[in-house]
């Protein structure tokens, strides 16, 4: 593989020929701001916000997620010039973006709130017509406030590249560039599956995950890092949670799922406080069940169990274990029917 | 999976049979899109219904409901007749190709086109691709393995990548994806009727003396076990007098519900530990309430053979408790101590005595899933397995032959039903019909019907029909789709008001114990007013 070396920031770099400045300047350790690129779409060099100066280059700013490293290259990503143009981006959007900051769902966790601090954007600058539209409210999980969106089109790629589904693209050019369903009919009438990938991918406001709402900000929940309890896959996700209630999940980039997960995935988790849930032993009598405390369950359990066992022997017993559950309780499942009641008769639905 | 879920991008030819994965496995979907619309990967589908995989494919086999075992021998035909197969991994690391090689050679396209309705055309180009695949992979999933023959699949399956050289390096395999988060990890720990963990035989005598010591009992049960059915069965015939029954659902998701529910009533005694009152939950003389994984920490085994934490997010809802401490608490009450302070020390125990499992640690969990095999406490995990030999030494070639299904449909029954999932909700849908977002996009169990049929037995999109066969009858309302094709309906299973496993027959592959939920024969009748 041919290398090419370059500096960057005063830095020499060696890379692979075809490698990017801005993976490059990764490389090094050295952060420069992006609001459409993400490493695993298609290169779309569309918000600017990665503009790095390029000794010798006097005709422009190249976009660094889009530029490839060349040798001998001398690279600047912090200079005042390169300071001024990502201003004058950040001004332009926040032109035609709400300064809404105060309800908005993604505060704390907005792309290009972090920037506007960074780089000191306080208020529009320009002045002119905003688009309005309404939000699409229809999809049970997903809402899109298109207001706020940037035009960044990570939501189309990741839809279109990884997900397969293509529910979603840009429609109308110019000022009027918009991205939607076709006919603008809205998610819900749209082949969208609800994965949320394009919520995953969205650096500002646009898309919010809905049963999130209201419930907490990225700042105020606790992340804890497990694994998804639905299919085989085992994705791994973050719960977002909040007063010991589950009330959103993140992604986890780092995993053999890419950060990716799928509707249950993601929006799957209001089961675990379902009024519906067992909180109680429950012990039959007549025909109904009534309430019973541990002792009283685990006594009686113990004991029927154990007669089953002296009347008709240990094989009269059997047990089914899950494929739901952990690999610590099925070992002590399994353990438990071998050691204490003395049988192999334990199978679990892998068959089903 | 032989091989890694990240290994599908890298694969040439993805063959996928019997896995409808864009609803299954979503997220391994998204690598096989990838590995087609970024790496130029071709991909065959095998499936009787038109899925979304289906779509994506470049050629798309479409055989009758039971025939897969044909359609593999078709392949393997077609590929040792063209001179495709991998001659030189056949010579070193196999055995028992000759075998194999007869009992394909009466497969020829067009017999398997009489078997199973694919054009013979179609058969050579799949077969062509595959053989011809630098890197190909196979996934498949219960399409296969939901058969009376379902052994016999996965044996054809096997054969298809050895006689290819598609084992034991990177982008190849044969890659079952395993259903449920931890249906790999609830085998790996001996939740079955034959082995101890690690796939340990209990016929073995030095394994029982091994597990034996450790667990500090004289002695332990040497005869195998009884798989599912055969405890469904054994209630039923009195047999089986108790039964305790952690986290499953059997009046849901086994076949022939109706007989389940006369063998568990036939039980003395039925104990149900689960997270909600479920249809099973209902007949137990006791429930045990259990957390949800959201409130409990462990481990999961994932289909690529990776364990991987699952942590406590939030505290146990009411009084319910982890499984774990359920069982330890019994067990105590038996007689037998379990004490363990938490599920890291029972994972301790897992390594000591699992070979596969020795190297992993909750400690070195924390930087991320390990990939069993991992036999010591430095192994960094096996990302696909048989790369210098298989676990036997050489790879064993295993003729076989196609069997016709138990249940074809015929002039009372004249309609294939096949059953499967769908991608808004899981299994029988304890958890997922209890999401209102779910509910709101798939709110009941839809029957997935050809419009050839539909015009014929004159019903209606949208219609509620009685869809009967020899076990019971349901109502399901009807989709009508060429997801299937003409003479084929299909059903999810999670609908507990559509429940397709009223339907389906109760008889199982002989070997594996599965239950053949991919064919059975139904009647459709319109209901009147």
């Amino acid at each position: 593989m041919k290398m090419v070396s370059l500096t960057i920031d005063g830095r020499p770099v060696e890379v692979p020929q075809g490698t990017t400045v801005l993976e490059a300047a990764r490389q090094v350790g050295i952060e420069i701001p992006t609001l459409c690129h993400h490493v695993d779409l298609s290169i779309a060099g569309a918000c600017r916000m990665c503009v790095v100066e390029v000794e010798g280059n006097k005709k422009n700013l190249p976009a660094a997620c889009a530029q490839p490293a060349m040798e001998g290259m001398v690279v600047h990503t912090n200079s005042p010039r390169v300071r001024e143009a990502r201003k004058v981006v950040l001004e332009l959007m926040v032109a035609n973006h709400p300064l809404d900051c105060l309800t908005c769902e993604a505060n704390g966790n907005c792309k290009l709130q972090q920037y506007c601090y960074e780089y000191g954007v306080k208020e529009a600058t320009f002045t002119g017509e905003r688009r309005r539209y309404t939000v699409d409210e229809g999809n049970p999980f997903i809402e899109r406030d298109m207001e706020k969106c940037i035009l960044c089109g990570k939501c189309v790629r990741v839809c279109h590249e990884v997900q397969g589904v293509g529910a979603i693209d840009y429609t109308e050019r110019g000022f009027d560039t918009k991205v939607t369903t076709f006919m603008d009919n809205g998610l819900a009438e749209s082949p969208c599956v609800s994965c949320g990938q394009c919520i995953y991918m969205c650096p500002v406001g646009a898309l919010t995950a809905k049963p999130s709402k209201g419930k907490g900000r990225d700042y105020e929940v606790e992340k804890v890092v497990t694994t998804c309890g639905y299919c085989g896959v085992g994705c791994q996700l973050a719960f977002n949670v909040k007063d010991d209630h589950i009330v959103g999940v993140t992604n986890v980039p780092d995993s053999h799922n890419q950060g990716y997960l799928c509707v249950k995935g993601r929006f799957g988790y209001e089961f675990v406080d379902s009024p519906d849930r067992l909180t109680t032993p429950l012990i039959k009598e007549n025909g109904e069940f009534r309430e019973a405390s541990w002792e009283e369950a685990l006594d009686l359990v113990a004991q029927k169990l154990g007669e089953v066992k002296a009347q008709y022997g240990p094989d009269a017993l059997a047990g089914l274990s899950s494929a739901r559950v952990t690999n610590e309780e099925n070992y002590l499942f399994q353990k438990f029917f071998r050691a204490v009641i003395g049988t192999n008769n334990v199978d679990h639905c892998a068959r089903l | 999976m032989t091989n890694s879920i990240e290994e599908i991008e890298q694969a040439n030819v993805i063959l996928a049979a019997g896995t409808n994965t864009t609803e299954a496995h979503p997220v391994i979907a998204t690598r096989v899109h990838k590995a087609i619309t970024r790496h130029g990967a071709k991909l065959i589908v095998i499936d009787p219904r038109k899925t979304e995989m289906a779509s994506w494919a470049h050629i798309w086999l479409r055989p009758y409901p039971g025939t897969n075992v044909a359609v593999f021998n078709g392949l393997l035909n077609v590929i040792i007749a063209e001179g495709l197969a991998d001659d030189e991994f056949i010579a070193q690391r196999t055995e028992n190709f000759a075998a194999v090689k007869e009992a394909v050679a009466s497969y020829t396209p067009e017999v398997v086109e009489k078997i199973s309705g694919v054009p013979a055309a179609d058969l050579v180009a799949a077969a062509r691709l595959y053989g011809q695949a630098e890197r190909g992979s196979i996934l498949y999933t219960m399409g296969v393995t939901q058969h009376t023959t379902g052994t016999e699949g996965v044996l054809a399956i096997a054969n298809l990548a050895l006689a290819t050289g598609n084992l034991g390096k990177e982008g190849t395999g044969v890659n079952p994806l395993r259903g449920q988060n931890n249906v790999q990890g609830a085998c790996d720990m001996g939740a079955l009727p034959n082995v101890f963990t690690g796939y340990q035989k209990v016929t073995d005598p030095a394994v029982r003396e091994k597990f034996a010591r450790a667990w500090g009992v004289a002695e332990l049960p040497a005869e195998v076990g009884l798989t599912i059915g055969q405890i469904i069965d054994g209630a039923g015939e009195g047999k089986i007098r108790a039964l305790y029954i952690m986290g499953e659902n059997p009046m849901l998701s086994d076949p022939d519900i109706n007989h389940v529910e006369t063998s568990l009533k036939n039980l003395d005694f039925l104990v149900v530990q689960d997270i909600f009152l479920t249809e099973t939950a209902r007949l137990a003389d006791v429930v045990l309430p259990a957390v949800s994984f959201a409130e409990k920490e462990g481990t999961f085994t994932n289909t690529e053979r990776r364990v991987s934490r699952v942590r406590r997010a939030v505290s146990p809802r009411g009084q319910a408790k982890a499984d774990w401490e359920i069982i330890a608490a019994l067990a105590a009450r038996m007689g037998y101590e379990m004490n363990y302070e938490g599920p890291e020390a029972i994972m301790e125990e897992i390594a000591a005595l699992t070979p596969s499992y020795a190297g992993i640690t909750y400690g070195r969990l924390e930087k991320g899933g390990i990939q069993w095999p991992c036999p010591d406490k430095e192994h960094p995990g096996t990302k696909y397995l048989h790369k210098e030999k298989f676990a036997r030494g050489l790879g064993l070639f295993n003729p076989v032959s196609y069997k016709p299904s138990a249940e074809l449909p015929d002039d009372e029954y004249p309609l294939y039903l096949t059953t499967g999932r769908i991608l808004y909700h899981y299994h029988t849908g304890t958890m997922s019909r209890r999401v209102e977002g779910l509910n709101a996009i798939a709110p009941t169990g839809l029957l997935e019907i050809n419009p050839a049929d539909a015009c014929e037995l004159g019903i209606e999109d949208g219609e509620v029909v009685r869809v009967v066969s020899r076990r019971g009858s349901i109502t399901p309302q009807v989709e009508i789709t060429d997801r299937v094709a003409p003479g084929v309906v299909f059903m999810n299973f999670h609908y507990r008001e559509a429940a397709a496993n009223i339907l389906t027959n109760a008889v199982y592959d002989p070997i594996s114990g599965i239950p053949e939920f991919k064919v059975s024969a139904v009647r459709i009748e319109r209901i009147e007013g």
